[in-house]
This record gives structure tokens, sequence and C-alpha cells, in this order.
């Protein structure tokens, strides 16, 4: 397992007790009580660490390395996953996957940002970073599942929408901005989960729905905490300082309205058991279609329309 | 993730984010360098009569452009509030407060309704000199209320954009302006109202990606910068020059993405044009 800065009394402790262990099979001495002492002590300090974890300690929670992303939630959650590709226009965007799968006989369709395990895998899906043609892949999909009347699944994981030359000439803000207005009339249940990264405009690009909810090691906001830091504070050295100011935990998020409910996570992140995570994430999209799949089909647009429209704090004199 | 580049411009330092209005009675055009006098590049839309370069204009000059005389503004009462306690080199409510007094704006985007050559409409026009244009709460609201205001007077919404983006001090508020946006547009899609999206020097970053995007009619003055990420994040992500060009309305235009471009001499009549051909 790879452990984070902040990890470190914890990964000390898990080092100490692979020391004991390997004396105690060495000497053939009897170190179970100090065995059963440590194990303790690293639950406690596993459960106290846990517990108040910064906006900035949050966003690594979220980039680690071994989290599960789009594809292994599908394979975990949903059977018969059937993996649909292209936008039917320029190319097959490799940072946006998607697809029909059944969640306990439930046809749903699944749309997602994708980032790979290993480094050949991370550059092959763009580090999540899709272009105009992944949004629209995403689109195309959903509108595939509204003509055949089965909800939609987004889960969301990007650093960003791709900054590239190909991207702008082919309208990455118009795919975008598309999608966001796109969704708002989409006539079937949708459901966006944040499980990883929200970046800005590249995850709202697939994150309009009837239930938006957090995991709970994940960020999203307007933008990055080290491009936020290197704009106010000219250096990457106060992403931790900007992450607590962008408030974009999934607390603060629920707290200022703009989300609809928090995932939890196992004790020390999905990576942890990812089995765990990805049934509490299971139980919480089973939930919402439980609640969105009878309601009229105007009346959830009409909902997801207001839910939105009433976000935003300003005085009027 | 990567808007706000240029916006840091617009935070940082005052003299590039002012608008070009020139105040004395002679004007040198920052193009052509000539000497004109200021009172005729007034007269000339704000437009260099000798190179045609558009110069950078606010909502005072774009409503006196564009509407018949008198226009009464709406919603001339919103005020960002600071939601998140948001602090940088001083909080930003001291921030909007001090552009408050500096422009004598409110926020970085007014309404106004009017007649544009006869016909009725309503306008949201961007001011890039609050805060870079940026897109906060007020911005999102004031386009929520000028959509209602032409759903109940069916009238047709012209917004003029000039924007660095996302307003970072109200965060994941800001982004969720995009979506509050969408929607109210696509109520006023859905009533068959026309929307007609101008955007003006430069439009980037979730303004692009959201509302300037969403026009019945994508419109462009001449030479005026359009993107989704900044020319700068863009060269240090991909680490090559960028095509001549770039990002520029002709370029939009030419990849599909703007209907047309418009001297803005002939704004007027031309949007007054379409609109009696629809309504
Ligand atoms: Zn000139």
């Amino acid at each position: 397992m790879q452990f984070l800065d902040f990890e470190k009394p914890i990964q000390d402790l898990y080092e100490e007790l692979d020391r004991i262990r390997e004396v105690s099979k060495k000497s053939k001495v009897d170190l179970s009580a100090s065995i059963s002492d440590i194990e303790k002590k690293i639950e406690e300090s596993k459960k106290s660490l846990y517990k108040n974890l910064s906006g900035w300690q949050r966003v690594q929670l979220s980039r680690h390395p071994e989290r599960p992303y789009t594809l292994e939630y599908i394979e975990r959650i949903s059977e018969g996953f059937v993996e649909l590709f292209g936008d039917r226009n320029v190319k097959d965007d490799k940072a946006m996957v998607g697809g029909f799968g059944q969640i306990q006989g439930q046809t749903v369709m699944f749309v997602g940002h994708q980032k790979g395990n290993t480094t050949k895998q991370r550059q092959y899906r763009n580090f999540g970073m899709a272009n105009p043609e992944g949004y629209r892949k995403a689109l195309r999909l959903m509108k595939m599942a509204e003509k055949f009347n089965k909800p939609i699944v987004c889960l969301i994981d990007t650093p960003g929408a791709f900054p590239g030359i190909e991207g702008e000439e082919r309208g990455q803000a118009e795919a975008i901005a598309r999608n966001i207005q796109d969704m708002f009339l989409l006539t079937v249940p949708v459901v966006c989960v944040i499980i990883g990264e929200g970046a800005s405009g590249g995850a709202i690009g697939i994150g309009v729905g009837d239930r938006v909810f957090m995991m709970e090691n994940t960020w999203y906001s307007v933008i990055s905490p080290e491009s936020c830091s290197s704009i106010l504070w000219r250096s990457w050295e106060h992403k931790e300082r900007a992450a607590e100011a962008l408030k974009l935990t999934a607390k603060d998020m629920l707290g200022n309205g703009l989300i609809d409910g928090i995932i939890k996570e196992p004790l020390g992140g999905a990576h942890v058991n990812p089995e765990e995570a990805a049934k509490n994430l299971q139980k919480k999209i089973v939930e919402s279609l439980k609640e969105l799949i009878p309601m009229d089909a105007e009346e959830r647009i009409q909902e997801r329309m207001a839910k939105f429209v009433k976000m935003g704090v300003f005085n009027e004199a | 993730m990567t808007w706000f580049k240029r916006e840091t411009q617009g935070i940082f330092t005052q003299t590039e984010e002012k608008k070009e209005v020139p105040e004395g009675l002679w004007f040198k055009c920052g193009s052509c360098k000539t000497t004109i006098l200021t009172d005729d590049v007034h007269a000339n839309s704000w437009v260099c009569p000798k190179c045609d370069y558009h110069l950078r204009i606010g909502s005072d000059e774009y409503f006196e452009i564009l509407f018949d005389n008198k226009y009464t503004e709406l919603d001339a009462n919103l005020e960002a509030a600071n939601p998140l306690e948001f602090v940088d080199s001083k909080p930003y409510s001291d921030r909007i407060k001090a552009t408050q007094k500096s422009t004598g704006l409110k926020d970085s985007m007014r309404t106004a309704t009017g007649k544009v050559d006869g016909v009725p409409m309503t306008i949201c026009c961007m001011d890039f000199n609050f805060i870079g244009g940026s897109m906060g709460a007020v911005v999102g609201e004031k386009i929520a209320r000028a959509v209602d205001h032409c759903i109940a007077n069916r009238q047709a919404l012209m917004i003029i954009s000039k924007s660095g983006g996302a307003r970072m001090m109200e965060a994941a508020f800001s982004l969720m302006q995009m979506a509050k946006s969408s929607a109210k547009l696509a109520q006023l899609g859905r009533e068959k109202l026309p929307y007609i999206s101008l955007m003006t020097d430069p439009t980037t970053g979730g303004v692009t990606a959201s509302y300037a995007m969403l026009g019945d009619f994508n419109i462009s003055e001449p030479g005026a910068m359009i993107g989704f990420a900044g020319p700068r994040v863009i060269k240090e992500t991909i680490k090559r020059d960028l095509p001549k060009g770039f990002q520029t309305a002709e370029m939009v235009q030419e990849t599909g993405f703007l209907d047309f471009i418009v001297h803005r001499k002939e704004l007027k009549t031309k949007i007054a044009h379409i609109l009696r051909m629809l309504m």
C-alpha cells in the first residue's frame, strides 16, 4: 500500500508491526500480545487521523494512485456491462467511458471520466482529461439512454477538461456548454457522483443530475488548489491554504447546498477497501433511482432545473 | 482548472483591465497608433476609423450603441455576497467594495431592456473591468431574471460576453452558475424565444463553456479572442507554439462555432433584422 505524507504515523506503525511479526517468526517467541497492541494502536490512530482531514488531505486522497476509477466501480456495482465507444463524429475519447449495465436488474447507462492505474494507462487515458469528443460521446450515450427510457449514472473524476489546440478547434467550450444544457432536458433520471476529482467545467460537463453526490474523500470546485494558489500567491506552495479557501470538500459542498449527499468511504479512503466503497456507492444509486424512477419526467426536469437555479448567494439592496 | 490565467491579469494589473474608452480629447489607437479625435472614435461605435480596431468597451457603451434612445436597467441592485468568506490578499468583500468604487459598477454584468431598431429586447452585458468580467452568483442571477423577463414579455435575449471566466473567490458557487445560466437558457429555448450570444474580446473559460456558446446565434466582433482554456495554459500543457490566429473570432468561425462576425457599426441593424425575420 502506498502511504501519503500525512499518513506517516500510520505507516510507521505498520512497519513496526511487520518488524515484530518478523522477529516473532524467526525467534519463535510468542509476541501476539504486542502484535495485537500495535494493531489496536493502528486502528485508533487511523480513527483519529481520518476523522478530521483537511481540505488538502482530502484532495490527496482523491488522487491516490490506488483509488478505484470509473470502470472498476462499474465492474463492481453492475452486471453485464457493455462498453460503447466513440462520438460518431471524430473519434473515441479514452478519457471518457460509457455503456449499458445492470444494477440489481435495472438497466442503466453509465458515463464517466476514466483515469489509468499505470504510467502507460495514465497516458492512454490522458489523465482523465477529456476532449470535446469525450463530452459529445457522453451526450450521445445519454441521449440513447433517454431513447430507451433508462436512467443515467455519471461518475466524475477529472483534473479538468484537456486544454489543447485540437480541443479548442473542435469546440471544447461548446461541447461542455451543450452537455450542461441538454442534461437539464433529459427525460430520464440522472444520478451524478464525484468519485475522485471534480475539477471545474470538465466535471460539470457530465455533472447535471437529479441527484449529485460526492464520495467522502473527493473534491469539487471551480479550480484546483494548485492553480488557485499559483494565481493568488504566485506559487504552488500555498495549495493547503487554497484548498481551505475553496471549501471544496464533500462536507463543505453539502453545507453550502451544492450537492445532495455524501457517500461514505472505508476508513483511510476508497482504495483501502474498494469493495466496501463500491457497495456504498451502489446503495446510494439504487436508493436514488427508487425515488426518481416513479416521478413524472417533466416534474423531474423542473426539479432538476429549480435545484441548480437556486444555487448562488448574492445581496439585493 | 486553468481558466484563471487571464483573470490573473485582471486581479493584479489594474491598467491592463481598464476599458479602452478614452477620456481625453484625443485618442491614440493601440493598434495602428494613429491619433484621432475621441469624438470621431465615439461616433464610429468605438471602432478606430483608420484600422477598424474594435476597442474594448463596457455595458454603458454597448447599451448606447444598441438601444434606440432610451432603455431601462433591470435588477440593478444585485451585489456579490461572500458566502465562503474568501480571503486572498484582501477579503473578497473588500475587493468587491473597492472595485465598485473604482468602476462605478455593481458587478460584472448589467441588464437593460428597450428597443433595438424598433425591436423590443433585453440585453445582459458584461463589464471586463469588474474583476476581469468574472462570473459569480450575481451574473447567474442576472441571466436568470433576464430570461424570466423575456419570457414574461415575449422578447428576445442577447448576452454580450466579455470575461476571463469563473470568479475564483466564489469557488463552487461560481462553477454552478454555468449550470444555472444554462438551465435558464434552456427555459428560454423551450419558449421558442431567440437568444443571441455576442462574444467580445475576450470571452474565455466557464463563460464560453456555458451561456456564451449556447446562442441560437453565436456571433462575435472582428479580432475578438474566444476560447475555453487560456493560450498560456495550452502552451504550457502541450509545450509547443500556438498556430497563428488561434482563438480569434475568425478562426472560431472557420472551425464552425460562430454563425457570423459582425462589425460593431452593423451590429444593431443586423440583430434587429434577424429578430424581425423570426418574431
Ligand atoms: Zn487604429
